[in-house]
């Protein structure tokens, strides 16, 4: 049974629709209304305010802990600047993704890293001959996700000037009031935002603190099923969903290497081994059989697909997460582990694994649809990711808020 | 000598733009001129008082053809659509009504008031809706030619035809039915309560000079529903930055395309030799040629004052002057301090989201039209209320707000005549504040500019003829086959090299795009451009 979340007596007025799932093992909001498009709208046209509190976070300290990141990580974190944010994923020995999040630099010897999963005793093992603290503040902290094209004038409101133009994936610390807090240039919508995290123990404070700053900018609360939507529109993998956790596969070929996930960037062979070095790099010369891509369905073939039925073109109103075969020349070469329809961009979205022979930005594809009770393809374009990328998410302060076209 | 341009397009209101952005991507070369400096016609943002940005004239998106969405590639040209979930009723008893997008909060309130009618409401929805798809073709293709004998122009009669056929038989006899009666008596064959009926019986009289007990009102109900047939889409909403964020996002496709655009170019007439359009003057007399003209304006505009009747044969010209424009509406758009609550449901809340309908019974409306029929602006006028600052922070600054108002009857053909507007536009702007300050006290102090736009205003500022925002009314006898006249519905004139591509033309007014883009296609497929 979940348990509720440092801002559970904030969150749980407000969610009128009573639609909660667990995430993490707390209790989180889906939508705090019966339909979450009203908190989409505001995370791409105001700003949403989310208790994203659930995420694992550990602090690393110490001389080696960077040392120690560097080796779990399959980036070399000893690069990260204070003050600054990357993300990344780790591996196994088997150079198969465990999980993906970010770390944040908060100090010299300080780390503050964040995961889907419990990763706990994962570091804890790799920790062993490094001078490095490892510290699971997942519940001590708690944070705050201000996501949306008006989060600067709210943050600015909460923090002041300097806070709020902070650099995109830069980390600071700040106050509000007597609240002493971390600010990042962080998110997972995709969009101009930042995460707020905080003590725990005053964490509702903060919260009443966002809300009355976004009081003239628009700021909803939002849940996670309008965060899913956000998430796809940029593009973003959910362990668990578009890939498995190394951990979690029963059987090696549910895998995924992070050159599988499209993370090679994230993926610096370069220098002194880290886990799983041995068969990434074997990976990058030989080549990976998948690869994940983004695919963009064809509207005309949903409307002819429903006409033939006598139906009109009907979308789901939330991201789905059921895996969904993906075909070419008639035979399956791949699943779409997720998908959306993109208010935004009017267009209807997956993240999918397909042969790395298909996944060449234009190639066509097909995707099986279910209507009236019967299964369909329907044709889909691999594009490229982000679907949804507003030049706003990196913009500085005071330039141009707009998207551009 | 070879003039650089393939068509010149008068007017860059929405289909103006549209037409022109099509006939672009076919690799046209074509001008758009626009008198105004700013582009968008009557779907125009500006901002009027600093800070603020008003949806001047055209107020919410409704219709927008998602295949010309999709086609122009409006999202990626940066429009933002912010759907409404709630239109909102305020009742002087203090009472009040909201239907929202999820349907048992909808059932909800509507049995306080009718039990019987909470029950029916979605049931008229889903018939409604599938006569909308019966009818949604006709909007997305050229007008069907009832009298040609053509092939394809009979097939295309024949599927029209099908389409009503394959309807079970009661939802033929109440298509046929609703072709001819009044909204009012309509909606009575379905519901009870007045409080529910009102505010779903103005999406029949919008744009024109008939109440909603006029025959002849209930067709254009269906037009809401053809909306929700696109539902998926979401178009029904707010704009981005005001709707003249539509046009702008037109625009960009169009020169992306390679269209050229021209803002504070009047066209003063349309240059005609040989009984040809050979192209226009402008005010400042420089005359431009192309081969085709195309008219983005309301077609007695474009046919007496851009062309002249001298070039015109006279039946044509005759209809024009008899063609109903008769503007009934007008606009107030306010720039507010801070936000007042309705009596009837205090707080800022999502009810304020969506429109607000001024429109608490039949009687009431009928009451509007009565003081209209005899020329007088109403002393209780219909209003249609949006505050698009609450989902959209930049068009107002943080904390203050904008709404616009959507009044009528507000007749162009006003006691004293059409020039005497002006003289009337505050007393008209009042009656527009004292309506609202009954339902929410304390408006007329927080407002901190208004704009009041009167049909004499839409006239002479906008081009629209009589101020009829349609560019002619949408009544059955100017729709279809017979927009704007017989012969002449399918964007071509009598002039060769003249062609209409906006609302005066089928399938009509609204923020749609339709006539804009079937008239590129048809100017396309003949072939002599």
């Amino acid at each position: 049974m979940p348990v509720e979340s440092p801002l559970h007596s904030r969150t749980a007025p407000l969610c009128t629709s009573y639609r909660w799932k667990e995430w993490a093992g707390r209790y989180a909001v889906c939508s705090y209304q019966t339909s979450a498009e009203s908190e989409y709208l505001a995370l791409r046209h105001a700003c949403g305010l989310l208790d994203v509190s659930p995420l694992f976070k550990y602090e690393i300290r110490g001389p080696d802990a960077a040392a120690l990141l560097s080796w779990v990580w399959t980036r070399d974190v000893t690069r990260l600047a204070e003050g600054s944010v990357a993300y990344g994923c780790w591996c196994d020995e088997r150079g198969k993704v465990v999980d993906d999040g970010t770390v944040c630099r908060l100090g010299p010897d300080r780390y503050r890293m964040t995961a889907a999963e419990p990763t706990f005793r994962w570091l804890a093992r790799q920790a062993r001959g490094f001078d490095a603290e490892v510290t699971d503040e997942s519940a001590s902290v708690a944070a705050l996700a201000l996501q949306g094209p008006s989060s600067r004038a709210v943050l600015t409101e909460l923090c002041g000037e300097e806070t709020a133009g902070l650099g995109f994936f830069r980390a600071a610390h700040a106050r509000s009031g007597s609240l002493e807090l971390e600010v990042t240039r962080t998110g997972y919508t995709g969009d101009l935002g930042y995460e707020l995290w905080i003590s725990a123990d005053r964490a509702v404070e903060l919260w009443d603190a966002v809300v009355a700053a976004g009081r003239d900018h628009g700021l909803v609360p939002a849940g996670l099923d309008a965060l899913d939507i956000t998430r796809i529109e940029a593009g973003f993998l959910l362990a668990g969903v578009d890939y498995v956790g190394a951990r979690d596969a029963l059987i090696p070929s549910l895998t995924s290497s992070p050159f599988e996930l499209d993370l090679g960037w994230a993926v610096h062979l370069e220098r002194g081994p880290f886990v799983g070095r041995d068969a990434l790099v074997r990976e990058a010369r030989e080549g990976s059989p998948e690869t994940l891509v983004g695919l963009v369905a064809d509207w005309e073939a949903i409307e002819e697909v429903h006409e033939r039925y006598g139906l009109p073109p009907s979308l789901p109103t939330q991201a789905w997460r059921e895996p969904v075969p993906v075909y070419a020349d008639g035979r399956q070469v791949g699943r779409a582990t997720s998908g959306t329809w993109s208010p935004t961009l009017k267009q209807n979205l997956a993240l999918a694994t397909v042969d790395t022979a298909r996944a060449a930005v234009g190639t066509r594809l097909e995707l099986e649809a279910t209507v009236a009770f019967e299964r369909h393809t329907v044709p889909v374009t691999v594009v490229e990711r982000p679907f949804f990328d507003p030049p706003r998410k990196k913009g500085r302060a005071g330039a141009d808020e707009g998207e551009g076209s | 000598m070879a003039s650089p341009y393939d068509a010149i397009v008068v007017g860059g209101g929405h289909n103006g733009l549209v037409c022109a952005a099509y006939l672009a991507r076919a690799g046209r070369r074509v001008l758009v001129l626009e008198r105004r400096a700013v582009l968008g016609g009557a779907a125009v943002s500006e901002e009027v008082f600093p800070g603020f940005t008003f949806s001047v004239c055209s107020y919410v998106v409704s219709l927008l053809r998602p295949w010309i969405l999709r086609d122009l590639e409006l999202s990626r040209h940066g429009l933002r659509i912010l759907p409404l979930d709630c239109s909102f009723s305020p009742l002087p008893d203090g009472r009040s009504l909201a239907r929202w997008g999820d349907p048992e909060r909808t059932r909800r309130e509507i049995a306080a008031f009718s039990p019987a009618d909470a029950e029916v409401y979605p049931e008229y929805g889903r018939t409604m809706m599938q006569m909308g798809r019966m009818v949604k073709p006709l909007i997305d293709a050229e007008a069907p030619r009832p009298t040609s004998l053509h092939p394809a122009h009979l097939l295309e009669i024949l599927g029209h035809g099908r389409r009503l056929n394959a309807l079970p038989r009661h939802l033929r006899t109440r298509f046929l039915q609703m072709m001819t009666m009044s909204a009012a008596d309509f909606l009575d064959l379905w519901f009870e309560s007045d409080v529910l009926k009102a505010p779903m019986s103005v999406s029949g009289i919008i744009g024109t000079y008939q109440g909603v007990r006029s025959p002849g009102t209930a067709y254009v109900l269906l037009h809401h529903y053809m909306g929700e047939i696109d539902g998926a889409f979401r178009a029904w909403g707010f704009a981005q930055g005001g709707t003249g964020a539509v046009s702008l996002a037109i625009a960009a496709a169009a020169r992306e395309a390679g269209c050229e655009i021209r803002t504070e170019a009047a066209v003063e007439r349309v240059v005609v030799r040989g009984g040809t359009a050979r192209g226009v003057v402008l005010s400042d007399g420089e005359e431009l040629h192309a081969r085709a003209v195309v008219s983005g304006v309301d077609p007695r505009l474009t046919f007496l004052g851009l062309v002249g009747a001298e070039h015109l044969p006279d039946d044509l010209c005759s209809r024009m002057r008899r063609f109903k424009l008769r503007g009934s509406s007008g606009k107030v758009n306010l720039a507010l301090d801070h936000l007042p609550e309705f009596t009837s449901r205090p707080g800022i809340g999502p009810h304020m989201r969506g429109d607000v309908a001024i429109a608490p019974s039949i009687d009431y409306l009928e009451r509007a039209f009565d003081d209209a029929k005899y020329g007088e602006p109403s002393r209780r006028p219909y209003i249609n209320m949006v505050i698009p600052s609450l989902s959209d922070p930049t068009v107002a600054p943080p904390g203050k707000h904008v709404m616009s108002c959507f009044v009528q009857y507000a007749p162009y053909h006003v006691n004293g005549g059409p020039q005497t507007w002006p003289e009337r536009r505050e007393a008209f702007g009042d009656t527009v504040l004292e309506t609202l300050e009954e339902h929410m006290p304390g408006l007329t102090a927080a407002v901190l500019h208004r704009q009041v736009l009167t049909p004499w205003d839409l006239e002479q500022e906008f081009g629209l003829s009589e101020g009829n925002i349609f560019h002619g009314e949408l009544s059955l006898d100017q729709l279809a086959f017979l927009r704007p006249a017989p012969g002449w519905a399918h964007y071509r004139t009598p002039l060769a090299g003249l062609w209409m591509c906006a609302s005066g033309t089928h399938p009509g007014g609204g923020l749609m795009g339709a006539p804009g883009a079937l008239a590129a296609r048809a100017m396309l497929a003949e072939g002599s451009l």
